[in-house]
């Protein structure tokens, strides 16, 4: 690399944390949500077991006080998707703004208003859930009926992280009005970014609840147009995965080159990604929709090319954190082509399970390509391909990454030391070893056809499929993945009430810049300029679809059929 | 704003791989007539099994080797769940859903779609090699999800 090193910190913020900025009002609610997220990912991590032994015909759902194998795949992927996922970015895109602005968040209110509705919501569908009124699995998709409580809890899930992006833009502008004519610092600036998607995003779901799901469900609605609430529903579904990688990049682009040592490669390449991330996210749910029945084929073409055009911040992110984890690897008296990559610190758990991350993400996004594939989606649709994939990305590189993120995250905010290092880096591995055997499972299964969502155990027609030693595979990976969530809770609770109180406090793992803030254009700095073009973007993929499709088709009354 | 050489050549890279994605994606479509299913018409759920095609499922024979075979799909069977064809014939299916969300995909083909209650779903597959293809529901529809499935007999 020629670029001549001109180390800069994040613009308007300093080596050490300012005092002051972390309230204890508004960290309790941060520590809450981090409580939360791990207990979905405790309760919904298990339920894999049986999902992974169902598919060599060990049937125990049973065992795990389950009514059917649906009521514990919408355990896994309510509290894994929406819980897991929603409070863990909540807590940690808070605490990095309060970092990154170097000031409290702008409201307490809202910060603690988050944490409540979090916690209802979730006691809320996990009520209708445990006693079966709600197995609908995470997508709930019309006619199927759930509890009105499911629709409600979930809605509070997702007003959550709506009063968390409220509360950011309010601390961004609290902060520009503190310091007039600054560059936003990009540290806050990603995560006011990756919020003000999802809101944009969150409006799919929203009108579906609000307007369709919640009043049909009490009876106020007799029917709905199942059709139409799945546009709806994709329309925030595909945005979500943004929703749930954005909080991994932010970590990947300006926390892991800390840790080993690097250096970003420029403020304005990262601005720049998640600036398109922001603006591609949203028009392209209809990549899921490749296969529906009342979808003109004109608008699923359209989406085709927003769905590519969001695949090229991804493709940017690999450079910019590759060439970061190279210039550390350097620092570290790492040689040759690839020398640099033995002098990563892989003895640094948090370290180790973000890089393997980082590598299953390749395959993640690689299989994520041929989903958004228009054509090629017909041979892979709804197959176990599509857990193959997903299991890479939300699976592992947000969830290993998340995990990852936490082994400084949890001495950080508990002041104790991480306790049983080698274990924890035993689960980074066992973790990447298991999906890696799981996914290959999946994906070589579903491209014979074996149905995604499906209790393989039970089904008359397993033999006729011939994924046999593919299964296999997905069984043991799975197995394994789910001994490498018990190691992890292992660590944690062992750090959290067993660990040595630190002699010093811990510092946020913040990267310098190559190039900083100075050298990026103020256009990248006008949020509200590039969220006029999201919305742009967004009304030209689906308004034309829209009206395309009226008049609704209103025929469905509710179904309960578990 | 300032761009580094690695950054540019790597973003220039990135940009020619998508477009080659989408060179690919329209081969596919243009050349090798890959289609995605598009709207085949609406039908009321709730006065399905009266409404034609669909009062009479099974298999008809088009005359010069197609054949259109109308399904209905319901929680939790396929309604033929069999059909026979010779070798060499075009079978275009033609689903539907009197209750809730199915999906039907032809095992060995590139027939795939969902069945969504209120929208007539339609994919064509050819049979040029005799044996038995499986097609099963890939949407979760209740319980019994996993009991749903047929076969196509080629011989």
């Amino acid at each position: 690399m020629s670029a001549t090193a001109r180390p800069q910190t994040l613009a308007g913020g300093g080596a050490i944390a300012r005092e002051g900025m972390f309230l204890a009002e508004q960290l309790w609610p941060i520590k809450g949500q981090l409580v939360l997220a791990l207990i979905g990912l405790a309760i919904g991590g298990i339920m894999g077991l049986m999902q992974a032994l169902d598919r060599i015909g060990i049937v125990m759902y049973k065992a795990m006080l389950m009514q059917t194998y649906y009521q514990g795949l919408t355990i896994h992927g309510v509290l894994l998707a929406f819980l897991f996922t929603f409070s863990f970015s909540n807590a940690f895109v808070s605490l990095l703004a309060i970092r990154g602005f170097e000031r409290p968040l702008a409201s307490t209110f809202l910060v603690q208003g988050a944490f409540w509705t979090m916690l209802v919501g979730t006691l809320l569908a996990a009520y209708a859930i445990l006693t079966n009124q709600a197995t609908v699995l995470f997508t709930f998709y019309a006619p199927l009926r759930a509890s009105s409580l499911f629709y409600l809890g979930a809605a509070l899930l997702v007003i959550s992280t709506l009063l968390t992006a409220l509360n950011l833009v309010l601390t961004r502008r609290a902060w520009q009005q503190e310091h007039p004519g600054e560059r936003t610092p990009l540290l806050g600036f990603v995560g006011v970014v990756t919020y003000v998607m999802w809101a944009l995003a969150t409006v799919g779901v929203v009108v579906l609840v609000v307007f369709f799901l919640l009043p049909w469900s009490l009876g106020w609605l007799k029917t709905t147009d199942p059709q139409f609430n799945r546009i709806l529903f994709w329309y925030t579904g595909h945005p979500i995965v943004y929703f749930w990688l954005m909080p991994a990049y932010i970590s990947w682009y300006l926390l892991v080159p800390r840790q080993v040592g690097g250096r970003v490669f420029s403020d304005s390449l990262v601005r720049l990604a998640f600036i398109l991330l922001l603006v591609f996210s949203v028009p392209t749910g209809l990549h899921h929709q490749y296969v529906d029945p009342g979808i003109p084929t004109v608008m699923k073409v359209v989406h085709l090319f927003t769905t590519f055009s969001v695949v090229f911040p991804s493709l940017m992110t690999a450079f910019t954190v590759m060439a970061a984890l190279e210039d550390g690897g350097r620092a570290r008296g790492g040689r040759g082509l690839l020398g640099w990559i033995w002098k990563l610190p892989w003895g640094d758990p948090s370290v180790t399970a973000q890089l393997l991350a980082m590598l299953v993400f390749i395959l993640g996004g690689a299989t994520g390509i041929v989903n958004a594939s228009y054509n090629l989606n017909n041979v892979v649709h709804n197959t176990s391909f599509v857990p193959g994939h997903f299991h890479m990305t939300v699976g592992t590189a947000v969830a290993l990454s998340f995990i990852g993120i936490s082994y400084w995250l949890i001495p950080y905010l508990t002041g104790r030391e991480l306790m049983g290092r080698r274990l924890a880096l035993a689960q980074a591995w066992l973790w990447f070893v298991g999906v890696l055997l799981f996914a290959r499972g999946q994906i070589a299964a579903g491209l014979l056809g074996e149905p995604r969502r499906s209790s393989i155990g039970e089904a008359p027609y397993r033999d006729l499929i011939h994924a046999g030693l593919d299964n296999w595979l997905t069984a043991i990976g799975g197995t394994l993945m789910v001994i490498s969530g018990l190691l992890y809770f292992i660590v944690v609770l062992w750090t959290v009430f067993g660990g040595r109180r630190l002699t010093q406090p811990l510092e946020i793992p913040i990267a310098e810049m190559r190039f900083g803030a100075r050298e990026t254009s103020p256009l990248l700095d006008r949020l509200g300029f590039w969220f006029l073009i999201a919305v742009v973007l967004v009304a030209i993929a689906y308004i034309p679809l829209i009206l395309l499709y009226l008049p609704l088709q209103s025929v469905s009354p509710p179904i309960k059929v578990y | 704003m300032r761009i580094e050489a690695y950054e540019r050549f790597f973003m220039i890279l990135a940009a020619l791989l998508l477009v080659l994605g989408i060179v690919g994606i329209a081969i596919g479509a243009l050349v090798a007539g890959v289609h995605v299913p598009s709207p085949a018409g609406r039908v009321d759920p709730r006065t399905l099994t009266t409404t034609p095609p669909f009062d009479q499922p099974g298999l008809r024979d088009l005359g010069g080797g197609k054949y259109e075979a109308v399904v209905i799909a319901r929680a939790w069977q396929f309604q033929p769940n069999q059909i026979e064809v010779p070798v060499g014939s075009t079978v275009t299916f033609t689903l539907a859903t009197p209750d809730v969300i199915h999906g039907f995909v032809l095992t060995g083909t590139n027939a795939n779609v969902m069945v969504i209650p209120g929208q007539i779903a339609q994919v064509t597959a050819r049979f040029d090699r005799p044996g038995e293809y499986l097609w099963v529901c890939h949407e979760y529809c209740g319980f019994g999800h996993h009991q749903m499935f047929g076969k196509v007999v080629v011989r």
